[in-house]
């Protein structure tokens, strides 16, 4: 039998704001157990909600962000249940009135397609705190510094059907939350988590089968590794004739396997019902207008234009829209200099990008500016500098040696573009391989490039190559 | 209605709470009573009433994004009965 | 005859510190036989330098119900579970009434957590009725009703959930006032339903409430449910008298149940107001009847959520020698909460869970609609309601402990009120057996003025409210 996989996301993203979504004390990572940690955040007896006005107007950006309908009136729920890292012992969250509805993304597949991905809907919620188990011998530690930081639920339909659009479509969220600036996405501190309900049923079949969620994703990778696992033991389950339970399961990396969580499912009851201590959300046009004239271009906006007006491939323009600062450095180093964009996409995607990675550098931090890039670029165009010359300048930029001319000058690397001189170097290589240069002479055309090779040789790569190969040609067949 | 003995116990549970044997034959009977008294509200014709949750029908409030509140954590954990090097603490969590 | 607020202000402010140390040398005379405070504190030294600003109820002593958080002050609502609980801050209310000038001269006894009808279910002892030590001040604000009752403080502060500060103070023959919700802030009030408490007044007389309502009442930015809305000049209102207003008597209230003799002299009373100039006509809420199922729906289930905070982990009481963390929960809210407390956090749990959610929570939260809407459609043809603020007087100690459902049906008058989120008052209008009733007035949303107005010219022409309680006679300071 074949197998389908349908796959469902969560992802809670944390919003990028300076207070706690219902206090006001701070939402900064890292600080000393509980230096973060208030009254509200607490729990004290009398203490009250009041909503942090940011925390909402980023779910609205969200929300138009996505084409999505934004609740007019939501409403704030509470959830609840008891744990230590819940300190009023249920989570204000939203439940059957969610800010954000519908709306979707539309993800670019690895093989350049695109595949609509659905919204249900996206609600804002507190964050709990943490507990921290290795550090007491006997005792379990708690540390409410996050709780209450604002977070946004979005979920998806379960739109998706493999491991690889899973974390197409969680890639392509976590552009959106960058440039929409409602989340910085660090994954490692916890700002952008996923949840992943992972189901298989026969293909064909359209009744969804019974799903495991996979909790607590905190890389690509591992959601990938996860999902692609869950998959496997899920339709290993179903060919060998057995049932998969609902149940919270967790990804181990190391053992690369999912098992599940050790809790009673059925003592679950969250009882939700509106927070009577916070009145409905109500979102008045105005400023919902505002907000959405604050929108900046979108993902899917600036990588269709950068295909327009670059003539750029939908590959390259996917990669260089990934975010917004990297399509502002592209952009700034298309502004600077007359340049075929398809040189500077090359260049951005390749030196660029591999400069950074290797070197753990945002691209705000880039050593070589878009401005230089552009300056270095202009040399290939005009002559100066052939293609392998100017990667050896590049890295001399990179490692702080100034502008391409400066590099150019100092390092005496200028191609040899002198005529005379070069007619010289090629007549010596000539004479040295009199048998090859008779079968060229003689049609055997492939034989181009062994001279060429020769004299780039011979100059140490100096020589350009166009000129180079107009001359050798000219020798071949003088009278033309 | 009636509450059977593992009724009770579930409703315990979720709600964090010791019943002993002595106190669950009589808080059966008065959960049900209660539960029962309360049954009226069937009583009222509500078909098309929305539901109220708040008496004034008011709008949420909304506070700037300041960070305000300063945080004494020394203070605050004298208030708790278990700390260590900042953190409450609780009995060891197995997960 | 005690004096009122403002012959208190007076005097202090004439001689600095003796009407504090008055009232404070009658707490340590009389709290033995009421205990009626959970804690009694010594009012500052009258060295201190006097405030540019002293506040325009400088030195008036004032107690706070032990559900208001003080600062450095222990609060224990009534609890075990908050036996040694000592607030790193202040309630609103706390707040405002230290910044007029108010002397704080202790935490009153209450029913735990505001849970009760009769001040039985305190950890702290039942607080005992000033006119007959055999009976109950009522609750959950029995300790403050029965200070001022009593004459150990002026004026004292209360909470109002179901009837609250109303019954107590009828019960006690004091004035109690219930303010609009959300006209005064829940900040630091310790939660019992958040949807329906209120912080208000007990007090010798409407005029007294006036005053103090005045320095509490406002908008606060700490609490969401506060009404951003100006305070009125509440003492300025009072003269507005009662000439002209449309009361509507609350025929509902008068048709079982009743005690007869309550009824009566809630009648006299009436008859006292139709003297004084109020037009009266008789009214019906179709659907009163229901606010006591209604309430013990939503209060209960309100209160499951709100004293789920209560776990032994950052403050409050915690079971000792436990091993594993479900235990640490279970053992220290059991031994922390009291009887009524858990009964009442099961219902709550019930009507929240899940297949019982929408026949109990949400048809109780229909009916609440059903019920505002009687009220305001009454009030839209009557300035003001009127009725019993109780059944009964004062019943005994012990008599109504055995059935919580007798119980709760004891604020069926007044239940209703705080389900509308009207503002609501009791002021004393008699005596049954030589106990006193209270006549319950009832206002438009945020109508607190008319109301307080009335009651001034009800008590202008009577003289229930300046009866002490035999043993209990002061000549003031």
């Amino acid at each position: 039998m074949k197998w389908e996989a349908v796959i469902g996301l969560e992802v809670h993203a944390q919003l990028a704001t300076e207070s706690k979504i219902f206090s006001s004390t701070p939402t900064r990572y890292g600080a000393e157990p509980n230096t973060q940690a208030g009254r509200i955040d607490l729990g004290y007896p009398g203490v009250l909600p009041v909503l942090n006005r940011k925390a909402v107007e980023l779910a609205v950006r969200f929300g138009l962000a996505i084409g999505a309908t934004i609740g007019r009136q939501s409403v704030f729920a509470r959830k609840n249940y008891f744990y230590p890292d819940l300190p009023k012992g249920y989570q204000i969250s939203q439940y059957d009135r969610p800010i954000v509805t519908g709306g979707g993304l539309e993800v670019v597949l690895q093989d350049g397609s695109v595949k609509p991905v659905g919204i249900t809907r996206a609600h804002l919620e507190e964050d709990a705190g943490k507990s921290v188990h290795d550090l007491f011998p006997d005792a379990t530690g708690i540390d409410l510094n996050r709780a209450g930081t604002p977070l946004l639920e979005i979920v998806s339909e379960p739109d998706l059907r493999s491991a690889e659009e899973a974390v197409a479509y969680l890639k392509c969220l976590h552009t959106l939350v960058r440039y929409l600036e409602i989340c910085d996405g660090n994954m490692q501190e916890g700002s952008f988590r996923c949840d992943a309900n992972v189901s298989v049923r026969p293909h064909g079949q359209r009744e969804l089968a019974t799903r495991t969620e996979i909790k607590n994703l905190n890389s690509f990778r591992f959601v990938e590794q996860a999902i692609a696992f869950e998959i496997e033991r899920q339709t290993e389950v179903h060919e060998d004739g057995g049932t998969i339970i609902q149940e919270t399961r967790l990804y181990d990396p190391n053992r690369r396997e999912t098992r599940p969580l050790r809790t009673k499912e059925d003592a679950h009851d969250y009882r939700y019902f509106p927070d009577p201590d916070l009145l409905p959300l109500v979102l008045d046009e105005p400023w919902i207008q505002t907000i959405a004239s604050s929108l900046p271009e979108l993902p899917r906006a600036k990588r269709d234009r950068f295909m327009a007006s670059y003539g750029l491939s939908a590959y390259d323009a996917t990669v260089l829209t990934q975010s917004r600062a990297l399509a502002d450095y592209f952009e700034t180093g298309m502004r600077a200099r007359t340049l075929d964009p398809k040189i500077l996409a090359n260049w951005v995607m390749g030196e660029v990008l591999a400069g950074l990675n290797r070197d753990h550098l945002e691209i705000e931090a880039a050593p070589v500016s878009a401005d230089e890039l552009a300056g270095l670029l202009a040399r290939i165009v005009d002559g100066t500098l052939s293609g392998k010359m100017a990667k050896e300048v590049f890295e001399a930029m990179w490692g702080g040696g100034g502008t391409a001319d400066a590099v150019i000058d100092q390092k005496g690397l200028r191609q040899l573009s002198d005529t005379g001189a070069l007619e010289s170097v090629i007549d010596a290589v000539i004479a040295a391989h009199p048998e090859q240069w008779a079968e060229y002479c003689a049609g055997r055309d492939k034989l181009l490039g062994f001279f060429v090779g020769q004299v780039m040789q011979a100059t140490r790569g100096q020589a350009s190559p166009q000129l180079l190969n107009a001359l050798i040609e000219k020798k071949r067949r003088p009278e033309s | 209605m009636t509450f059977s003995p593992s009724e009770l116990d579930k409703l315990a549970a979720l709600a964090c709470l010791d019943i002993s044997r002595e106190e669950r034959e009589r808080l059966g009977g008065e959960l049900a009573r209660i539960l029962d008294f309360v049954r009226q509200l069937e009583n009222g014709a509500t078909d098309e009433v929305e539901p109220l949750t708040h008496p004034l029908e008011l709008s949420q409030p909304l506070r700037a994004d300041v960070v305000a509140e300063p945080v004494d954590r020394e203070r605050y954990q004298r208030d708790a009965p278990r700390t260590e090097s900042g953190y409450y603490l609780v009995p060891r969590v197995i997960e | 005859m005690k004096p009122g607020v403002h012959a208190l202000l007076e005097v202090a402010r004439n001689h600095p510190g003796r009407v504090a140390r008055y009232y404070r040398e009658r707490i340590d005379a009389f709290n033995d036989r009421l205990n009626a405070f959970i804690t009694v504190l010594d009012p500052p030294p009258r060295a201190e330098a006097p405030k540019a600003d002293p506040g325009v109820l400088a030195g008036l002593p004032i107690a706070h119900k032990d559900i208001f958080v003080t600062r450095d002050v222990r609060t224990t609502c009534g609890s075990r579970m908050l036996e040694g609980f000592v607030p790193p801050y202040d309630a609103t209310v706390v707040e405002r009434l230290a910044d007029a000038g108010c002397v704080l001269l202790g935490k009153t006894n209450m029913d735990e957590f505001a849970m009760g009808s009769s001040n039985e279910t305190s950890y702290f002892g039942p607080v005992r009725n000033p006119w007959d030590l055999e009976r109950v001040p009522g609750g959950s604000s029995g300790g403050s009703a029965a200070a001022v009752a009593a004459g150990l403080v002026p004026v004292a502060t209360g909470t109002d959930t179901g009837g609250s500060i109303r019954q107590p103070a009828a019960l006690c023959g004091v004035t109690g006032l219930k303010p609009t919700y959300g006209r005064v802030s829940r900040y630091g009030m310790i939660a019992f339903a958040s949807s329906l408490d209120q912080a208000g007044i007990l007090a010798r007389s409407a005029e007294d409430a006036a005053w103090v309502l005045r320095a509490m009442a406002g908008h606060d930015g700490r609490d969401s449910t506060s009404a951003d809305r100006p305070v009125p000049d509440y003492v300025a209102q009072l003269a507005e008298g009662i000439r002209g207003l449309r009361i509507g008597i609350l025929e509902d209230c008068f048709d079982t149940g009743l005690d007869p003799e309550v009824g009566a002299r809630i009648r006299d009373a009436l008859r006292v107001m139709e003297r004084l100039g109020a037009r009266l006509c008789e009214i019906r809420l179709p659907h009163l009847a229901l606010s006591v199922p209604a309430y013990y729906v939503l209060a209960p289930a309100e209160c499951s959520s709100n004293l789920a905070r209560y776990d032994g982990v950052r403050f409050g009481h915690r079971a000792e020698g436990v091993q594993d963390l479900a235990t640490l929960y279970r053992r220290s809210r059991s031994e922390g909460f009291g009887t009524e407390v858990k009964r009442r956090i099961l219902i709550g749990t019930y009507v929240l869970s899940h297949g019982y959610y929408d026949a109990y929570y949400l048809q109780a939260q229909r009916v609440r609609r059903l019920i505002r809407e009687d009220f305001i459609q009454a009030l839209s043809t009557v300035d003001l309601l009127a009725g019993p603020t109780t059944p009964t007087p004062a019943f005994r100690l012990g008599e109504k402990t055995e059935d919580p459902l007798t119980m709760y049906l004891n604020d069926i008058y007044t239940i209703g009120v705080n389900l509308a989120g009207l503002p609501a008052l009791s002021i004393p209008a008699g005596f049954v057996r030589g106990l006193p009733i209270g006549l319950h007035l009832i206002g438009g949303d945020f109508n607190e003025g008319l109301m307080l107005a009335a009651a001034q010219a009800f008590q202008g022409a009577t003289e229930w409210h300046t009866l002490a309680p035999p043993g209990f006679e002061a000549s003031g300071p």
